[in-house]
């Protein structure tokens, strides 16, 4: 058993700086993953350092005003390079954002360098991961109890202001352009064409994910800014198809990251009986293993429900395929139907399974056989067992075969007369259709080939 | 001169007295004398310093030849994730062997270990990309993000818990260049050997793949391989670079210089040598600065000559840089506007037989038809003055003899591509002339002898020249 040390003083503060930069990151990232300009944040928080560090060097003063400032020009700048290299150069899209974030980093690499000579406290591997450590409250109280006071007020560091005011200025931004974010992350086009500038909102995103970048950089450092624009935002697409939903799953989703992480970082470890880790690569892990769950186990898109979507499918298929090859049998009368084998062979040449109509996966081997759907059959009732051992439709089976041949029969009519299409290369594709539900009441018939239309 | 532009840009800092008060923008570099500079330019600057320059050269060298072909599959950005993608590797590569006891700093071992999570990262790309709907980005941004953490996770993990022998691990991340030793520079010329030798044998199966991958599968290549072998030796050269420039900025060395090349040439192999070649000048100019002056980490240094040379690519190369590109789109604009004036003015001299005459009034008109600004006009009236087709007669213009030919040929290409799309691509007469408006220009002279005789076969033939008496 895990045991989760909590420690107010310790944790309080480093916690709630890594959930609020998770959160506020969050809810922006999920218009950066719909637009795939994923990377444009990448982009951001890459060349957000030559702004710090130039905002730093030139007012020398490390006030947030200042450094958000540096920050926040230095990320739109980037998105109008980007643009610019794009334009003027014809560089693939890719290749004109490595060029220009790498440049800059390597830039703010560089100034890191000049100025770490006189001020130890501006480091490039913090940039990477933080320093969450440093906001531990030395005089904090000891129990939950004595922590509702003014003091508690006055000891809250900057840090965590700085990204209680983002996060609650980018949930802000969320919520009140909502609808207008939502049609240009879809069709900037129309976004346009309705008078909401797709371009002015394009910047005012990347402005507020500047701010964002900027706000967390310094707490949880720039890795842990990337997973969080694009972690939570992604699994939460893959759990739902409603924009509403997806931005507060994400938001969710990035909370949970924070706080699991976070405890992870030294839960783990300690019961290992090891030091603790890095806080911020372990809440960028548990983010990243968020998703991996996702991905396997969504309702709506994952991987065991696709699986599972697709057996259910193949199975429907071939017991349509059996039920239907039957009733032709019978129709046709060459051979007695209590003799039909499990296999149906009904037609001169043999024919192959039909697969079906998706193709993200390979079907399942075994749902679909005709001797498993036989057994389902049987066990619906739609056939039972022949005296010399074949399958003959019962009543309820024959409404049903009737039902389905006559939809592949229509089809086949539809394919020939109004899709121009030879009588001889129709039955492939009345073949895929026919599993579809509906079919009209009334209409001609017969096929093609001149079989009645049941 | 680039070094020297270089050094001014980064090391320029307001008063350089040694004896100045603190402060953070004074930050006092030693110059170096020319003899210094000279020595390190020429190899001579001691062994180590050698060492690293023909080090980074060659790395630079294998990097932009093998960076072309990321850059034409379009995976600029995956090589990015790939080698954020070797952090966790070079850890957990540390772990493990130091559990086995074996020497948990040896290079190879630490680089083996990159190698598989990288590989593993790319793969991770794909799944993504195959079982989910997310798209590329979301897929690069995703494994970046969360391999580089796993990796700060184990490096802390070792910093916190393993016993000794741990620094110098995270050195990977920014590069190290300095530690560069003369088997690691031997490495770095063997990768540059084989990106150079693998491109050489198979430069025509690797564009192939990268221009028309379909068609190349049709053609019956085996696509997978060619490109498996393509981004083998992407992580080859990524792994190579994690100790000189570091994981962070290796991927700079693999675009940059791609990116560059591309504005010099259309050529393939020469884009290959082009590169090559700047990939090699930013190794070398940027170890040598880094070697001169203190606190120039060597990677950040080399990714920023590479930019100088992309921005002075970007701007001043003559296939594709911008202002070649902007004077020739000038230079067509001017032709295209010259042709419609002076066809204009052949029309009223087929219509009056005055030799071509326009008065002021005319002209404006036939601007504010065009969208020509004031300034264009008068640009354009002194070009084709200076061209010798047109000439002052009192307020009016006149055509020259010279201008009244030119005139002759605009419209008759006119009347043939008019006559073209009515007779052959059965566009209605009232809507043809807008569309030849924008091709008349451009009709070379076989596609008129072509047209003619199409035409011809047709029993439609176009006046010598249309409307103009003696042209």
């Amino acid at each position: 058993m895990i045991s989760i040390p909590f420690n107010i003083g310790l944790d309080l503060f480093p916690m709630l700086a890594a959930v609020l930069a998770a959160a506020s990151c969050g809810v922006l990232g999920n218009f950066l993953v719909l637009r795939r300009l994923s990377l444009m944040g990448d982009a951001i928080s890459h060349s957000v350092l030559p702004g710090l560090v130039i905002a730093f060097l030139l007012t020398q003063a490390r006030s947030p005003v200042v450094m958000f400032g540096g920050a926040a020009l230095a990320g739109v700048a980037t998105v109008v390079l980007v643009e610019l290299v794009k334009k003027l150069g014809r560089v693939e899209p890719g290749a004109a954002m490595g060029v220009v974030f790498s440049l800059l980093f390597a830039l703010g690499v560089l100034l890191i360098e000049q100025a770490a000579v006189r001020h130890v406290d501006l480091d490039a591997d913090c940039v990477l991961h933080g320093q969450l450590e440093t906001l531990a409250w030395y005089s904090a109280p000891a129990t939950w109890g004595e922590l509702v006071s003014w003091q508690t007020l006055d000891a809250v560091p900057r840090q965590v202001v700085v990204l209680a005011v983002t996060c609650a200025l980018a949930i802000a931004f969320v919520v009140v352009l909502f609808k207008e974010l939502r049609i240009a992350a879809f069709d900037p086009g129309l976004a346009t064409a309705q008078g909401y500038s797709a371009t002015l909102l394009h910047y005012l995103l990347m402005v507020f994910v500047a701010a964002a970048t900027v706000a967390a950089f310094e707490a949880v450092g720039s890795i842990l800014v990337i997973a969080m624009l694009i972690c939570p935002a992604a699994t939460a697409r893959l759990l739902t198809d409603r924009l509403r939903t997806q931005v507060v799953l994400s938001v969710v989703l990035a909370v949970m990251s924070g706080v699991g992480g976070y405890i992870a970082a030294s839960a783990v470890p300690a019961a290992l009986g090891k030091d603790s880790v890095n806080a911020a690569g372990s809440i960028a892990l548990v983010a990243g293993l968020l998703l991996v769950v996702a991905i396997v186990a969504s309702p709506s898109h994952g991987l065991v429900t696709k699986m599972l979507r697709q057996r259910a499918l193949s199975r429907r298929v071939a017991l349509d395929d059996l039920i239907a090859a039957l009733y032709r049998a019978a129709e046709v009368g060459t051979s007695d139907p209590t003799r039909q084998q499990p296999q149906p062979q009904p037609r001169p040449q043999p024919r192959p399974q039909p697969r079906p109509p998706t193709q993200t996966f390979r079907t399942p081997r075994g749902g679909g056989t005709p001797r498993r759907a036989a057994r389902l059959a049987v066990r619906r009732g739609l056939v039972r067992q022949g005296d010399g051992g074949g399958l003959i439709l019962t009543e309820s089976g024959r409404e049903l075969a009737a039902a389905l041949v006559r939809r592949h029969r229509l089809w086949e009519r539809y394919l020939v007369d109004r899709a121009g299409l030879p009588p001889d290369h129709v039955h492939e594709t009345a073949e895929l259709l026919e599993h579809l539900k509906p079919s009209p009441a009334d209409g001609p018939t017969t096929d093609p080939h001149g079989r009645p239309i049941p | 001169m680039l070094f020297f532009a270089m050094a001014m840009a980064i090391a320029q800092q307001p008063g350089r007295d040694v004896h100045a008060p603190i402060s953070i923008t004074n930050v006092t570099d030693e110059w170096p004398g020319w003899a210094q500079v000279f020595e390190t330019l020429t190899l001579r600057a001691g062994f180590n310093t050698t060492t690293v320059i023909v080090g980074t050269t060659l790395l630079g060298l294998a990097a932009g030849v093998i960076g072309v072909f990321a850059l034409l599959r379009k995976r600029s950005l995956m090589t990015d994730a790939l080698s954020h993608a070797t952090l966790p590797g070079i850890g957990l590569a540390f772990l493990a062997a130091t559990a086995l006891g074996v020497d948990g700093r040896s290079l190879p071992v630490l680089l083996l270990g990159a190698t598989v999570t990288g590989v593993l990262g790319v793969v991770c790309i794909q799944a993504i990309l195959r079982l989910t709907r997310l798209g590329e980005d979301a897929a690069i941004g995703i494994v970046l993000s969360v391999f580089f953490g796993a990796g700060i996770v184990t490096l802390s993990y070792i910093q916190a818990n393993a016993a000794a022998g741990a620094a110098g691990l995270n050195h990977f991340i920014y590069g190290q260049t300095a530690a560069m030793s003369v088997r690691d520079a031997a490495l770095m010329g063997g990768i540059a050997a084989a990106a150079i030798l693998a491109t050489l044998l198979f430069l025509k199966e690797f564009s192939l793949v990268c221009f028309n991958d379909a068609f190349a599968r049709v053609d019956g290549w085996p696509v997978s391989l060619i490109d498996l072998v393509m981004m083998a030796l992407v992580v080859l050269v990524t792994v190579a670079g994690l100790q000189a420039v570091g994981l962070l900025l290796v991927v700079a060395m693999l675009i940059v210089p791609p990116v560059s090349a591309r504005f010099w040439t259309e050529r393939l192999w020469l884009l290959v040598v082009v590169a090559a070649l700047i990939g090699a000048l930013s190794g070398y100019l940027g170890s040598a600065v880094s070697a001169l002056l203190p606190r120039k980490p060597a990677g950040s240094v080399i990714v920023l000559t590479s930019g100088v040379v992309f921005v002075i690519s970007l701007v001043f190369a003559p296939t594709r840089g911008v202002v070649a590109l902007s004077w020739r789109r000038l230079r067509m604009r001017f032709r295209i506007a010259g042709d419609h004036l002076v066809e204009a003015a052949f029309e009223q001299h087929g219509r009056e037989g005055n030799g071509g005459t326009l008065t002021e009034a005319q002209l404006a008109r036939l601007a504010k038809l065009r969208g020509w600004s004031a300034w264009f006009r008068v640009a354009l009236r002194w070009m084709l003055r200076r061209q010798g087709d047109i000439e002052r007669a009192g307020t009016t213009l006149r055509l020259t003899e010279h201008g009244r030919a030119r005139g002759a040929r605009v419209a008759r290409n006119h009347a043939l591509w008019e006559q073209y799309l009515v007779t052959y691509a059965d566009i209605a007469p009232s809507h043809v002339d807008w569309s030849v408006d924008q091709v008349e220009h451009v009709l070379s002279e076989p596609l008129i002898a072509e047209l003619e005789r199409a035409l011809r076969r047709r029993g439609v033939v176009i006046a010598a020249a249309i409307g103009g008496g003696n042209a």
